[in-house]
């Protein structure tokens, strides 16, 4: 595949305000479908409810690993929005605290930038479904952000 | 009787678990020390279109299971038991057209959790694309709700 010029779609999504061709990218994230959703300068990602994304029958509720996925392909999006990385970042560390059942329904994420270096970039995740004060999971990650 | 009642119940367990049959993951073997699950290669799990490397999310999906499961390998019957935590560290970027395999122990069984650690890899289990430690929570034997799902998975025991 050609080299991808990320800047450009980022640039056109933040203007178009429409941000599914910078998801499509990513044949994961429309997998288990990730949206985005931009709330004045802040952006809210949103994972709307999908059976094929179950992974305990009995609640029922979704697979952890999904909801991980989710928050990093989040912090991932979230870091090319906004601070200007030219290339994908590459996941270096991802660490996660299940808080609460993510029961089959919407779930949202926000992130956080704590640090951006030269080449490692700190992000903070909140996964939340019907509250945000109650969040079903949080997480934090580190992504390698210079050249690939 | 079967021959390796861990693998049985290993496989019911999988098979339970919808976004794992998207997925395609499959139990690679099941024995007492130790779990070991397969991802294949599929597009559909690609988290970098220009070098096809597959998403760190489908790695953390195969992880937070084969780490789940191998509860099987130390438990006398099934039990539910919801992930607490988990944390993955990636040593070397998985190589694109290539199945994964995720391998799996529990360290430590207490009363109220279990400590799992495992690796995931493509060829070599010496050089592993990633490490990862987990706890699962206990909920004890008569967990609300999961009597269906234990019958199933104990195969009618």
């Amino acid at each position: 595949m050609a080299a991808l010029n990320l800047n450009t779609l980022v640039r056109q999504a933040h203007e178009q305000n429409d941000y599914d061709s910078l998801i499509s990218l990513i044949p994961y994230a429309k997998l288990i479908g990730i949206e985005c959703l931009r709330l004045g300068d802040d952006v809210v990602f949103r994972l709307p409810a999908n059976k094929d994304n179950i992974g305990n029958p009995i609640l029922p509720a979704l697979h952890g690993g999904v909801i991980a996925g989710f928050m990093e392909h989040a912090a991932m999006l979230h870091l090319l929005m906004f601070m200007g990385i030219p290339h994908l970042p590459k996941i270096i560390d991802f660490s996660i605290d299940y808080l609460r059942a993510g029961h089959y329904r919407d779930t949202y994420a926000q992130c956080q930038v704590w640090r951006q270096g030269r080449r490692v970039a700190n992000v903070a995740i909140t996964a939340w479904q019907t509250n945000q004060t109650e969040p079903i999971a949080t997480a934090r990650a580190h992504f390698k952000v210079d050249e690939p | 009787m079967s021959d390796n009642p861990v693998l049985e119940r290993a496989e019911r367990f999988l098979s339970a678990l919808r976004h794992c049959q998207v997925l395609g993951i499959a139990v690679h073997e099941a024995v007492p020390s130790g779990l070991t699950l397969r991802l294949p290669y599929s597009t559909q799990i690609i988290g970098n279109p220009e070098s096809g490397v597959i998403h760190g999310g489908a790695i953390t999906t195969l992880m937070d299971t084969t780490c789940g499961i191998s509860t099987v390998c130390v438990l006398p019957e099934f039990e539910i038991c919801p992930t607490l935590d988990l944390r993955i560290d990636y040593m070397r970027p998985a190589q694109p057209h290539k199945d994964v395999y995720g391998f799996a122990e529990c360290y430590r069984v207490t009363e109220n959790i279990i400590f799992t650690r495992g690796y995931a890899y493509q060829d070599n289990p010496d050089e592993p694309i990633a490490h990862v430690v987990g706890a699962f929570m206990r909920m004890g034997k008569g967990a609300q709700g999961d009597g269906a799902l234990k019958r199933n998975i104990q195969g009618g025991a």
